[in-house]
C-alpha cells in the first residue's frame, strides 16, 4: 500500500488522447479519488507500437527516446490500456538494442519496468480492488489480446469489475479470441479483420449488455464501428470509466 | 562441394554467432529426466487410460492367461491366429485347446498370409499408465513388426511389473533395447483417424481391436 | 518419357495460382461450407488440446525443457548432424545430403529407378510436401501414393492440403464421400457402391483401397518427426498404422527429414513425447509410435536411406531471432488456435505451411522475394494466443514483428512506399508532444465538423478500409492534453 499523495505519472497514451480523452480524464480522476497525486508529462506521446508492429523500427525509436525523457523521472507510470503498456515493456528495450543505443535500451528497460497497466496498478501497487465505483448496467468484458497476453493482467480487470456496485456483469461468449483490430492488420487485411470483428460483435450483441467494457480503447473502437454500424445499441466503455463512475457521478459513456 | 560440406558449411557459417562450443554449457537444458508420477494407483491408471482408447482390458491372476487369450479371441470373434516365437508354452496349449486355427512364423509367414490371419498374441516390453501406452520391443514373445501389424485383432498380454508411471520412466527402460537397435513400437489403443471432421474412428489400418490383458502381479 | 503420357496420380492444382494473403482471403472468406467446417474442427481441437495440457502438472517446465533441447540442436547443428550421420550410417543406413528440394527429389527418383519401383507408398510429411516430391516423381514415371487418410482425401481431390496435421479439414463429410465415390475407382480398389458420408464407413472404404497398396509396394517413403543423433534412431509419431504399414512391409525405406529434425539422445524423447500428441491431436498420445534405429534383419525394410534436406533451413538457423521456428516439432496448436486461420483456412497463406508457423517460416525459408511472402508475416492481428499454445514455446509475435522489419527494410531499400511515407510522418509526430499537440489541430477540427456523431462509409484511401464496415465515432474538440491544461495545470482542481 502507498502512502497517500504518491506521485503517479499518466501516460494518456496517443489514441485516448486525441480520440477519446474521457478515458484519461476518468483515469486521473480515479487515481486522484484513491489519493494519488497525478501528473502529466505534456513531452508524452505513443508507446510506437503502430511503427514498431509495422516493421518500421527506424520510425519507432524517437518515441522510445521520448518516453524515457518524459517518464523517466517518475516511480510509478500508469497508463489506461494493456496495449500500449505491454508494447512499452516488450518492445522498447529491443527497439533500443536494434538501433545500438546501449544508455537508451538500460533507460528504458528501467522505465519500462516501472510502468503499469492501470488494474496492475490498482490491484498489485494500490493493493485495492473495490475501488468504491457504481455502475448500474448490463455489462461485459472483452480481456483484449495484449492485456491477456503481453501484458498478462490476469483476472485484474474482473476482480476490479465484480466488485463495482450495481453491475450486472455478464460473461462474452469466446472472450478470449481477438476481436480483428491488431493495428495495421485492420488495414492491411480489411476483410479478415471485418470478419473477426463481425464474429465479436455477434458474440456481445448475444449478451444482451447495454455496455461492452475493456482495457484497450483501440479493440472498442473496432468492435464498437461494428456495433454501431449495426445499430445495435450497444455502447463501449473503458474500464477506467466504469471504475471512475460513482454513484454522486454516474459515468456516461 | 558435396551437398554434405555445402550444408555443413552454411550451417556453421549461419551460428557464427555461437561462441560456446560444449551445447551443455551453451544451452542448458532445465529438466530432470526419468521422472515418475505419484500415480496412487498405476495399474488402475493403466486400465482407465487404456479403456479410456476404446480398447477391452481385462485383469487376470498368471494362471488365467490362457484362459483369457482363448476368451479374448473369442470375445474378437478370431477363428485363426499367429502365435510369435518365445510365448509360454501354456497360453499356445491353451489357443490349440480352444480349437483355433493357430500359425506360427516358423517358417516366415508371407505378408499375403499375414493379411488374412485374424489375430495375433503377443505380449510387451513396457506400459506407460498415465498415456495408455504399451511398448512393444519385438523381442521373443512379440515377433516381428508385422505380425503385430496385419492381422486384425491384438491380443496383448502386460505383465504387473512391466507397468509404469508416466512416459519419462518407460523410455528409460527402453533406452537399452533402443541403444542396440531394436524396433520398438508404441501402441496407445488401436489404430484410429480423426481426419474426417476431426471426430475419431478406431480402426484404420493397423489392428481394428486392442485387447490388453494385464497379470496382476 | 512423352509429354503426352497420361498422369500415374491425380493432378494437384499449384501453388503459385494464389495471390498474395490480403486478396486470397476474399475468396476464403466467401466459402461458407469451409468456413462453417473449419469452425467446428478447430474449436473441437481447442477444446481437446486444453483439456491434455491442463491434465500434465509440470506443463510449463516440459514446454521450456522442449524448447531448450531444440535451441541446443540448432547452436549446436553442425555437431549432431556428423554424430546423427555416423550413427546411421554405423546402423547400416545410407545417409545422403540435399542442398534443396530438387536434389533431395532427385535422390529419391534414383533410388526408385535403381530399385526398378514405379510406384510408392507415403506416409504424411511435411518435408516431402515441401519439396514436391509427388510432382516430381510423377515427372520420372513414378507414382507416389499418400496413404494417409487426410492426405488421400486431398490426393483423390484434386486438392491441396489446407492444414499441417489434418490436410483435409477443409472438407466435411459429404465432400470426403463425392471425393471417394468419383475417383477412387480411377486410382484403385473403388469404394463401396452405397457408401455413406458416414465416417467410420469412409476410413473403411480408405482401408480397403490402400490394403492392396502396402502388399504390393516395394518401396516406401516418409518423413521423420524425430532423429536422435546420439544413436541414429528415426521416430515416426502417427495415428492410423499407415506409417506402420510403410515403415514395416516394403524392401526399401526412404525418410525425407528436415536438418533440424534432430535431438540429442533418447532420453530427450521423454519431453517431446508427452507434448506432441497433447499439442497436436489433443490426444494423451498418438495411436502408433514407431522407432527404428537402422536396419532389423528379417523385420523390416532392409534397404534404409535417409535425406537430410536444408532447403532454406540454414538460411532461417542465420538469423538470430528468427531461428526459434526452427524448433517447430509441426503439431499445428498454433494454426488451431488461431482467429485469422479459423476464418480463411490454410490455402489462403499459399503454401503447405500455413497459420501463424507458415506465417514465421514460409518467408525464412523461401526469401522475401515474392510479394506473397512478403505478406505473409502481416497476416496476424499478433494476438499472441500462438505464443501460449506452442509446446516449445516459439515466440511468434516477436518473429512477426521481425520479420514486418526485414519486409519494410526490403520494400524501402527498393523504392520509397506510401506506408514508409506515413511511418515517417508517424515517427515524427510520435517523436515530441508538441508535434502531437500540433497534428491534434486537425482531429479537432474534425471534431467540431462532425461534433458528436458517427464517421459512416467514406471512400478514402486507408480510412476506407476501415470505414466499410465500421462506423466511427468523430474525434473529440478538445483533447485530453487540452483538458489538462484548462482543468489541472494551475492547481486547480
Amino acid at each position: 500500500m502507498l502512502s497517500p499523495g504518491t506521485r503517479v505519472a499518466l501516460f494518456a497514451t496517443c489514441i485516448n488522447d486525441t480520440m477519446k480523452p474521457s478515458i484519461p480524464i476518468a483515469t486521473v480522476k480515479l487515481l486522484e479519488r484513491l489519493g494519488c497525486t497525478v501528473v502529466y508529462p505534456s513531452k508524452q506521446t505513443c508507446c510506437g507500437q503502430i511503427m514498431t508492429n509495422t516493421g518500421y523500427y527506424k520510425d519507432a525509436v524517437p518515441t522510445v527516446r521520448n518516453y524515457v525523457d518524459s517518464f523517466g523521472e517518475f516511480d510509478y507510470i500508469v497508463g489506461p490500456s494493456g496495449s500500449c503498456v505491454g508494447s512499452v515493456r516488450e518492445q522498447h528495450a529491443m527497439l533500443a538494442r536494434w538501433a545500438k543505443d546501449a544508455p537508451l535500451e538500460e533507460a528504458a528497460t528501467a522505465v519500462s519496468g516501472r510502468t503499469y497497466e492501470l488494474t496492475e496498478f490498482l490491484v498489485d501497487v494500490l493493493g485495492v480492488t473495490d475501488v468504491g465505483a457504481y455502475f448500474p448496467h448490463r455489462v461485459t468484458y472483452h480481456p483484449t489480446c495484449h492485456s491477456m497476453r503481453i501484458t498478462k493482467v490476469g483476472d485484474r480487470p474482473m476482480q476490479l469489475l465484480k466488485a463495482v456496485r450495481g453491475i450486472d456483469l455478464v460473461d462474452l461468449p469466446m472472450a478470449d479470441q481477438c476481436c480483428g483490430f491488431g493495428g495495421t492488420f485492420s488495414v492491411k487485411n480489411p476483410d479478415v479483420s471485418i470478419a473477426m470483428a463481425s464474429d465479436k460483435a455477434r458474440h456481445v450483441r448475444s449478451t444482451d449488455a447495454e455496455y461492452l467494457v475493456a482495457g484497450d480503447q483501440a479493440c472498442l473502437m473496432n468492435i464498437g464501428g461494428v456495433l454501431h454500424r449495426q445499430r445495435s445499441g450497444i455502447k463501449t466503455i473503458h474500464l477506467a470509466e466504469i471504475l471512475a463512475s460513482t454513484e454522486e457521478e454516474v459515468w456516461v459513456a | 562441394m558435396s551437398a554434405r560440406e555445402e550444408i555443413l558449411r552454411r550451417v556453421r557459417s549461419a551460428t557464427a554467432d555461437v561462441n560456446v562450443s560444449d551445447p551443455a554449457l551453451d544451452v542448458p537444458v532445465h529438466w530432470r529426466y526419468g521422472q515418475p508420477l505419484s500415480t496412487p494407483d498405476v495399474l488402475a491408471d493403466l486400465v482407465e487410460k487404456v479403456e479410456d482408447y476404446k480398447a477391452t482390458v481385462v485383469r487376470v491372476s498368471d494362471a488365467e492367461v490362457g484362459a483369457a487369450i482363448v476368451t479374448a479371441l473369442r470375445g474378437l470373434d478370431a477363428a485363426s491366429v499367429v502365435l510369435p516365437d518365445g510365448l509360454p508354452d501354456e497360453w499356445a496349449d491353451a489357443v490349440l485347446d480352444g480349437g483355433l486355427a493357430v500359425h506360427r512364423d516358423d517358417p516366415e509367414l508371407s505378408h499375403a498370409e499375414l493379411n488374412v490371419i485374424d489375430a495375433v498374441v503377443t505380449t510387451s516390453a513396457v506400459a506407460m499408465a498415465d498415456s495408455g501406452t504399451i511398448a512393444l520391443d519385438h523381442g521373443p514373445g512379440q515377433g516381428r513388426r508385422a505380425l503385430t501389424l496385419l492381422p486384425d485383432r491384438h491380443i496383448c498380454v502386460v505383465r504387473a511389473d512391466q507397468i509404469v508411471s508416466d512416459v519419462p520412466e518407460g523410455i528409460a527402460r527402453l533406452a537399452p533395447a533402443l541403444r542396440a537397435r531394436r524396433p520398438v513400437t508404441w501402441l496407445s489403443g488401436g489404430s484410429a483417424t480423426s481426419d474426417i471432421e476431426l471426430s475419431r474412428v478406431e480402426g484404420v489400418h493397423g489392428p481394428r481391436r486392442l485387447w490388453v490383458i494385464l497379470v496382476d502381479a | 518419357m512423352s509429354p503426352t503420357r497420361e498422369r500415374l496420380t491425380p493432378e494437384p492444382p499449384s501453388w503459385l495460382g494464389i495471390p498474395p494473403f490480403p486478396e486470397a482471403v476474399k475468396e476464403a472468406l466467401g466459402k461458407a461450407e469451409q468456413r462453417k467446417n473449419l469452425r467446428h474442427a478447430t474449436g473441437t481441437i481447442r477444446a481437446k488440446r486444453v483439456a491434455r495440457a491442463d491434465e500434465v502438472d509440470n506443463w510449463e517446465e516440459l514446454r521450456t525443457a522442449a524448447a531448450q533441447i531444440k535451441d541446443r540442436v540448432g547452436r549446436h547443428l553442425d555437431d549432431y548432424l556428423v554424430q546423427a550421420e555416423k550413427a546411421m550410417t554405423d546402423a547400416g543406413v545410407t545417409v545422403h545430403w540435399a542442398r534443396d528440394g530438387k536434389e533431395a527429389n532427385r535422390i529419391v527418383a534414383d533410388i526408385a529407378k535403381a530399385k526398378g519401383v514405379d510406384e510408392v507408398v507415403k506416409i504424411k510429411s511435411m518435408a516431402t510436401q515441401e519439396i514436391d516430391l509427388n510432382e516430381a516423381l510423377e515427372a520420372e514415371g513414378i507414382a507416389a501414393w499418400e496413404t494417409d487418410l487426410a492426405e488421400l482425401i486431398v490426393q483423390l481431390g484434386h486438392d491441396l492440403p489446407s492444414h499441417i496435421l489434418v490436410p483435409a479439414i477443409h472438407r466435411n463429410r459429404s465432400e470426403v464421400r463425392e471425393i471417394f465415390r468419383t475417383e477412387m475407382g480411377t486410382y484403385g480398389t473403388p469404394a463401396p457402391a452405397g457408401v455413406s458420408d458416414n465416417p467410420e464407413e469412409l476410413t473403411a472404404a480408405a482401408r480397403t483401397h490402400l490394403r492392396d497398396k502396402f502388399l504390393r509396394s516395394k518401396m516406401a517413403v516418409s518423413g521423420g518427426n524425430f532423429i536422435i543423433a546420439d544413436t541414429g534412431t528415426l521416430v515416426i509419431v502417427e495415428s492410423e498404422g499407415n506409417g506402420r504399414m510403410c515403415l514395416t512391409l516394403p524392401e526399401t525405406l526412404v525418410s525425407v527429414v528436415g536438418i533440424e529434425k534432430l535431438l540429442p539422445t533418447i532420453e530427450d524423447l521423454e519431453v517431446f513425447l508427452k507434448l506432441l500428441p497433447r499439442s497436436s491431436t489433443g490426444e494423451r498420445m498418438n495411436p502408433y509410435t514407431s522407432f527404428w534405429t537402422g536396419v532389423t534383419p528379417g523385420d523390416g525394410p532392409q534397404d534404409l536411406h535417409v535425406i537430410l534436406l536444408d532447403n532454406g533451413r540454414t538460411n532461417v538457423l542465420s538469423d538470430p531471432v528468427g531461428r526459434a521456428a526452427l524448433r517447430c516439432i509441426r503439431c499445428s496448436a498454433c494454426l488451431n488456435i488461431c482467429p485469422v486461420y479459423e476464418r480463411v483456412g490454410g490455402h489462403a497463406y499459399g503454401s503447405m505451411y500455413p497459420g501463424p508457423i507458415g506465417a514465421i517460416l514460409g518467408p525464412q525459408l523461401r526469401g522475401l522475394e515474392e510479394e506473397r511472402d512478403r505478406a505473409l508475416p502481416y497476416a496476424s492481428t499478433l494476438c499472441g494466443a500462438c505464443n501460449d499454445v506452442c509446446p516449445v514455446r516459439i515466440p511468434f509475435t516477436d518473429i512477426l514483428v521481425h520479420l514486418r522489419h526485414k519486409v519494410a527494410e526490403y520494400k524501402s531499400s527498393k523504392h520509397p512506399t506510401v506506408e514508409g511515407g506515413i511511418m515517417k510522418g508517424a515517427g515524427w509526430v510520435m517523436s515530441d508532444g508538441k508535434h502531437l499537440a500540433s497534428v491534434q489541430v486537425a482531429s479537432r477540427a474534425a471534431g467540431k465538423l462532425y461534433r458528436g456523431k458517427w464517421i459512416g462509409p467514406m471512400p478514402v484511401p486507408l480510412a476506407g478500409r476501415w470505414l466499410q464496415a465500421r462506423d466511427v465515432e468523430a474525434p473529440p474538440t478538445e483533447t485530453f492534453r487540452e483538458w489538462w491544461k484548462k482543468n489541472r495545470e494551475g492547481g486547480q482542481k
